[in-house]
C-alpha cells in the first residue's frame, strides 16, 4: 500500500503577475522516484521551489492552494523546518566554497547551530558520503576546500550534504544538467539506492532520464500539470495529446 | 579574416572585401567600401590614440606632484635626517622639527573614526545588499549614505564645532576628563560619519555578488537569514569589506578641513583621545602659509610627502584585495 508523502492541491504560484503554476494537484507516493518534465518556462522548477517553500525567497513571488507534507500544510510550517524535512539539490553545483569537503556535508548543522559531537559528526560524514558513493574518492582527502572536486563529485558532495540532514523528501532541480555523462550515470544510479530511505522528486528536461530513473512522471505544460502517471505508462501510453507530441520530440 | 578576392582585384589585401564578379560596379562599389573601411580604422586610432594620451596626462600629473613634493623637502631631509619622523618636539621658532606629533595624531584619529565607523558601515551594506536591495526605503537611504560623500568637508568642520563639540565638552565633563570639546575624539566622530560612505558602497556591491546559488545552498538546508549572512555572505565577502575599509582609511588619514576644524590644532603629542592635537594634513593647512624659513616650509612638505607615500600604500593594498576579490 503506498502512502502520500506529498500532496498539493489547486496548487498555483505566480512571479508578480506572471502565473507560472496553475492549479495542480498532485499526490507524491514516500519512497519512490518523481520525475518532472517539460519544456523549458513550464513551471515545473517553480512547482519544485514551492515544495520547500524557496520560491518565496524570490521578491515579488507568491503561491496559493494547499501543499501538505505528511498532511501537515507546509504553508503553515516555519520555513525552516520546512527545509530540513526537504532538502534540495541544485542545477549547479552548489558546494560552500570555503568550507571542506567535510565541513561541506555538514553544514546544515553548523548553519542551524546544533553541536555534535566529534565522533557523531564523523558517522554521519562518513555515512553521508558513503550513502552518495562518494567516500571511497574523498577519505583521504576530507580536510581539502569542496571546490577542488570535479562537477559529478561536487554534486554528490552537495547530495550527501542535503542527505546528511536526513530529511524525508529530497528535491533534485536538474541535477545533472551541468554534469558530463559519466557523472549524470553516477548520479543517476545514487537515485536508485536513495529512494529506499527518501522521496525523489526530479526536476529534469532530460525525457530520457525521466524513463531511466523514475517510477512516476509528472509532465507540466503551460504552467497545468497535464498528465501524471506510471513511467512506464507515460511513456508507451500517454492518455493526453500534448504528453504524445512531447515524448514524440514534436515540440520541446 | 577573409583576404581573398574572387575573379577581381584585390585592393588591399589585409581587408575583408570580397568581390564575387568583376563588373565596373562591383569593382567601384569594393573600391568605395574600402575608402570607407580606411576611414574607419584612421578615425579608430585616433580615437584610440586620443584616450591613451588624456591617460598618460594623469599618470604624468601624479608623477609630477609625487616629484615636487619630494625636490622640495630634500632641503629638510638634509637638514633634519630620518630622526624627523620620531622627534616630538614641533617648534619652528626655534627651528625644531619632529613629526611624531602629527603623525601620532593621523593614526589616532583616522584608526579612532575607522573604529567608530565600522558598526554602521558593514550594517548599512548588509542592510542594503542582502536584506533590501530593492524598494523606495534601501533607495533612499542608499542615496542619502551617498549624499554624505559629497558633502563638503568644511560643512561637516561647521556642524562639527556648531553641535558636536558642545556634546563632546559635556560628555568629557560628565567622564572627568578636561572638558575641551575640540580634539582626537571629536575629529574622530567627524571622521567617522564622513568615511561611512565608502565602506558600505562598497560593501554593498560585494554584498550583491555573493552567488545566489551559495545563498540558496543554505536556505536549503534550513538556515535563517542571519544564519546565510554569517556563515556564507560574510566569508564570501570579507576580503572585500576589509578593502573597503581600507579605502575609507585612506581617506581619513587625509581629510583636512573638518579636522583642522575641530581638532584643536596644537603641536603637543595628545595625552589621550580626548586632548587636543593635529594631523598632518591640518598642520600643513594651518602652518603652510606662516612658514617664513626655507627649512620650516621643506619640513611641512615633507609632511605632505609623509602623508601622500602612506595613504598611496593604503590605498594601493585596498586596491589589491578588490582586484584579488573580483578576480575569484
Amino acid at each position: 500500500m503506498e502512502s502520500t508523502i506529498i500532496k498539493s492541491r489547486n496548487f498555483n504560484a505566480s512571479f508578480g503577475s506572471n502565473h507560472v503554476v496553475r492549479n495542480v494537484n498532485i499526490d507524491i507516493p514516500r519512497n519512490h522516484v518523481i520525475a518532472v518534465m517539460g519544456p523549458s518556462g513550464c513551471g515545473k522548477t517553480t512547482y519544485l521551489r514551492c515544495i520547500n517553500r524557496m520560491h518565496e525567497l524570490i521578491p515579488g513571488a507568491t503561491c496559493s492552494g494547499e501543499m501538505k507534507l505528511n498532511d501537515e500544510n507546509i504553508y503553515e510550517m516555519h520555513p525552516i523546518f520546512v527545509r530540513l524535512k526537504i532538502g534540495m539539490v541544485f542545477q549547479r553545483p552548489n558546494p560552500f566554497p570555503n568550507l571542506s569537503i567535510y565541513d561541506n556535508v555538514i553544514a546544515g548543522y553548523k548553519l542551524n547551530g546544533i553541536k555534535l559531537p566529534k565522533a557523531e559528526r564523523d558517522r554521519i560524514v562518513e555515512h553521508s558520503l558513503t550513502r552518495v558513493a562518494l567516500w571511497n574518492e574523498v577519505k583521504d582527502s576530507l580536510n581539502k576546500k569542496g571546490s577542488f572536486l570535479s562537477g559529478g563529485q561536487q554534486q554528490r558532495l552537495c547530495i550527501a550534504r542535503a542527505v546528511a540532514m536526513e530529511p524525508e523528501v529530497l528535491l533534485f532541480d536538474e541535477p545533472t544538467s551541468a554534469l558530463d555523462p559519466i557523472s549524470t550515470s553516477t548520479v543517476e544510479e545514487l537515485f536508485h539506492e536513495l529512494k529506499v530511505n527518501y522521496t525523489l522528486i526530479i526536476v529534469t528536461h532530460n525525457m530520457q532520464q525521466a524513463a531511466r530513473v523514475s517510477d512516476k512522471t509528472a509532465f507540466f505544460f503551460m504552467g497545468e500539470l497535464v498528465e501524471y502517471d506510471e513511467t512506464k505508462t507515460m511513456f508507451t501510453n500517454p492518455k493526453d495529446n500534448r504528453t504524445q507530441n512531447y515524448i514524440t520530440g514534436r515540440f520541446s | 579574416m577573409d583576404t581573398s578576392v574572387e575573379n577581381g582585384m584585390v585592393t588591399r589585401s589585409d581587408l575583408p572585401l570580397r568581390v564575387i564578379n568583376s563588373t565596373p560596379e562591383a569593382i567601384s562599389k569594393a573600391k568605395k567600401r574600402a575608402k570607407r573601411s580606411f576611414r574607419q580604422i584612421r578615425t579608430e586610432n585616433v580615437f584610440k590614440k586620443t584616450l591613451m594620451l588624456m591617460g598618460l596626462i594623469m599618470v604624468i600629473l601624479v608623477l609630477g606632484i609625487l616629484l615636487t613634493l619630494i625636490v622640495q623637502s630634500l632641503p629638510s631631509v638634509k637638514a633634519l635626517g630620518p630622526k624627523y619622523l620620531w622627534s616630538k618636539v614641533w617648534d619652528p621658532v626655534q627651528d625644531i622639527y619632529g613629526a611624531w606629533p602629527f603623525l601620532l595624531g593621523t593614526l589616532l584619529s583616522s584608526f579612532l573614526a575607522l573604529f567608530i565607523s565600522i558598526p554602521f558601515s558593514i550594517a548599512i551594506a548588509i542592510f542594503l545588499g542582502e536584506y533590501h536591495p530593492k524598494g523606495w526605503l534601501p533607495n533612499f537611504l542608499k542615496n542619502t549614505v551617498e549624499l554624505i560623500a559629497a558633502v563638503p568637508s568644511v560643512i561637516y568642520g561647521f556642524w562639527g564645532l556648531a553641535v558636536l563639540v558642545p556634546i563632546v565638552r559635556s560628555f568629557e565633563s560628565a567622564i572627568g576628563v578636561d572638558p575641551i570639546g575640540v580634539g582626537i575624539f571629536s575629529s574622530s566622530l567627524i571622521l567617522a560619519v564622513m568615511i561611512i560612505p565608502y565602506a558600505a558602497s562598497l560593501g554593498r556591491s560585494m554584498i550583491n555578488m555573493v552567488p545566489s546559488h551559495l545563498k540558496e545552498a543554505a536556505y536549503g538546508l534550513g538556515a535563517t537569514r542571519w544564519e546565510v549572512i554569517r556563515s556564507v555572505v560574510l566569508p564570501y565577502t570579507k576580503s572585500g569589506l576589509f578593502a573597503g575599509i581600507l579605502l575609507s582609511l585612506g581617506r581619513a588619514l587625509g581629510e583636512t578641513m573638518a579636522v583642522t576644524m575641530v581638532i584643536g590644532n596644537t603641536s603637543l603629542i595628545p595625552k589621550n583621545i580626548f586632548a587636543p592635537g593635529n594631523t598632518m594634513a591640518s598642520v600643513i593647512a594651518n602652518e603652510f602659509t606662516e612658514a617664513d624659513k626655507p627649512v620650516y616650509l621643506s619640513a611641512l612638505i615633507e609632511l605632505g610627502l609623509v602623508l601622500f607615500l602612506v595613504t598611496v600604500v593604503i590605498n594601493l593594498i585596498g586596491k589589491k584585495i578588490i582586484d584579488r576579490f573580483t578576480n575569484e
